[in-house]
């Protein structure tokens, strides 16, 4: 943690009309470590993504990618960081107008200007490598089974090679068995590129599997930060109660308020 | 006093939107002048939009121009029935009909197409997948489709006229007995470069409307399944509302020495 942290979060806050979202968010990666984040559905894990991502504005704080202000920075700086970050959404958003390996090579076709008969060379590449033959290059993601999906999902999000990974529920909806097939795709793949990455889950497999650090959210905030090891005896009721899946404790679900 | 709130709420709501259109316009014109310009998806485009609704466009026209035919010829017009019908005909088809109708049809069939394929890539996140692999949204799919409407449409309203003047054609050689070679030279005679030009000017309006809303309503829509039918609707309400109203004004603007 004494080098220069990959990834700075400061103050972040990010509100939908009077609904708090995100509320102060402080939150460091550095390079190379993988930062798991956990809570309960609707807890603003993928705003908090999305707004690294500049895909949504935060009302307040500073986001800052390899030094880089990802909030007050320009239409340049924002290209700059995209470029480094590759990223496996929550349902896979693959493109269902265009064939498998197109998806897989889109970044590097649309974004890096490669030609398309490496992109392909490459994309083909890549999908071996998440255990998909040469045969599914070419049919439509509709075609693909939900594990598939996944897979191809993080086939693109790796094709790049980007330096930083951001994995949005990567097992969400799959069998126990695909889920750690995906897992330990993740931390091969990650390993190879030596990427730092941000995976955010209510899996807690996949916590055990890919964490370096985890950081719980909760009501906008971030409730507990530490290492891996730590989770078992944090002593913060939080993350007991979530990682122990519990309906009583502090964290009160909206349906029982009712 | 409740239905004036409802009346206020209802302005409101149309300017601001009429406001969030134009910045949508805006930000896409933008984008039309700074490379790069996705060609492929232009091509694409146009044979939705155009090829594809041939069918319903030339039959809309087609009857429209034989009602027409019919109905001047009944009309109360005996003396000069002939030159009636050709040049009413002819006029109102070039001038109104063809684009207004080819209008709507299409913004029937392709606005709702446009809302729904945006809406869609936006709740399944598609759209932002797009940013994250460096590719400009508005570049990749709301420009193509723009360009294509303001390409494609006054080609398709150029069928129609042609159609809908035969359809007329048909009725008054057929039903009516006029001579062929007399009623087609009175059409020709009855119509101005003008008007042609007007029509196709207002196509490529209407093309871009067309465009624009599905794009607008896909592109902002939000709420899963539910979110993207919603879209489906607004786009083809407002893509409607917005030919009639525009269609208006450059008649106004164009036909009044
Ligand atoms: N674009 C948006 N507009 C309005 N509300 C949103 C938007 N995106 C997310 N939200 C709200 O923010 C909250 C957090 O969402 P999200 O980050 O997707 O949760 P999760 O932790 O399950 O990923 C949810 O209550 C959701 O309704
Ligand atoms: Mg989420």
């Amino acid at each position: 943690m004494s080098s220069p942290a990959k990834i700075s979060l400061a103050g972040v806050e990010k509100r939908f009309g009077p609904k708090v979202v995100l509320d102060g968010i402080d939150l460091s990666v550095a390079r190379g470590e993988s930062l798991v984040v956990i809570g309960g559905s609707g807890s603003g894990k993928s705003v908090l993504i999305k707004c690294i991502l500049g895909i949504l504005k935060p009302d307040a704080g500073a986001i800052h990618v390899d030094g880089l202000d990802a909030v007050r920075g320009g239409s340049d700086v924002r290209e700059e960081i995209l470029c480094k970050i590759g990223m496996l959404f929550q349902g896979g958003a693959l493109f269902d107008s265009l064939a498998v390996w197109e998806n897989v090579a889109f970044g590097l076709i649309q974004g890096r200007k490669m030609n398309k008969n490496a992109a392909k060379q490459i994309a083909i590449e890549k999908l071996k490598r998440v255990g998909l033959g040469a045969d599914v290059a070419d049919l439509r993601p509709a075609e693909l089974s939900g594990g598939m999906q996944k897979r191809v999902g993080l086939a693109r999000a790796i094709a790049a090679e980007p330096e930083i990974i951001f994995f949005d529920e990567p097992t969400t909806g799959l069998d126990p068995i695909m889920a750690d097939v995906i897992n330990d795709l993740i931390v091969e793949s990650v390993r190879e590129l030596g990427a730092t990455t941000i995976t955010i889950t209510h899996d807690m497999s996949s916590v055990r599997k890919i964490a370096d650090r985890v950081a719980m959210l909760y009501k906008g905030k971030i409730v507990w930060n530490g290492p891996r090891g730590q989770i078992d005896q944090s002593g913060n009721d939080y993350v007991d109660q979530f990682i122990h899946g519990r309906a009583t404790g502090p964290i009160q679900m909206d349906v029982l308020k009712r | 006093m409740n239905f004036l709130a409802v009346i206020g709420r209802i302005v409101l709501s149309s300017l601001a939107m009429i406001g969030n259109l134009s910045v949508f316009a805006a930000r896409s014109a933008s984008h039309v002048v700074r490379p790069p310009l996705y060609a492929r998806h232009i091509g694409q485009q146009m044979l939705r939009i155009g090829y594809f609704s041939l069918p319903v466009v030339g039959l809309t026209a087609l009857f429209t121009g034989a009602t027409l035919a019919q109905q001047i010829y009944v009309g109360g017009l005996r003396f000069n029935a002939e030159s009636a019908v050709a040049g009413v005909v002819v006029i109102a088809i070039v001038r109104e009909l063809g684009p207004v109708l080819a209008g709507l049809m299409v913004a029937g069939r392709v606005s709702s197409a446009m809302a729904a394929e945006l809406g869609t890539m936006r709740v399944t996140e598609q759209i932002d997948a797009l940013v994250t692999l460096s590719t400009n949204p508005f570049k990749y799919l709301v420009v193509p489709r723009l360009i294509a409407g303001v390409i494609t449409l006054p080609l398709l309203v150029m069928v129609a006229n042609i159609i809908g003047v035969y359809g007329g054609f048909l009725i008054g050689t057929e039903r009516l007995g006029f001579n062929q070679a007399s009623y087609l030279q009175l059409t020709v005679d009855f119509l101005e470069r003008s008007d042609v030009v007007s029509s196709l000017g207002k196509a490529a309006v209407f093309g871009f409307i067309i465009a624009l809303a599905g794009c607008y309503h896909g592109y902002n829509s939000k709420g899963g399944a539910e979110g993207v039918g919603r879209a489906t609707t607004n786009a083809v309400v407002s893509a409607f509302i917005l030919i009639l109203l525009s269609n208006l004004i450059m008649t106004i603007i164009i036909f009044t020495q």
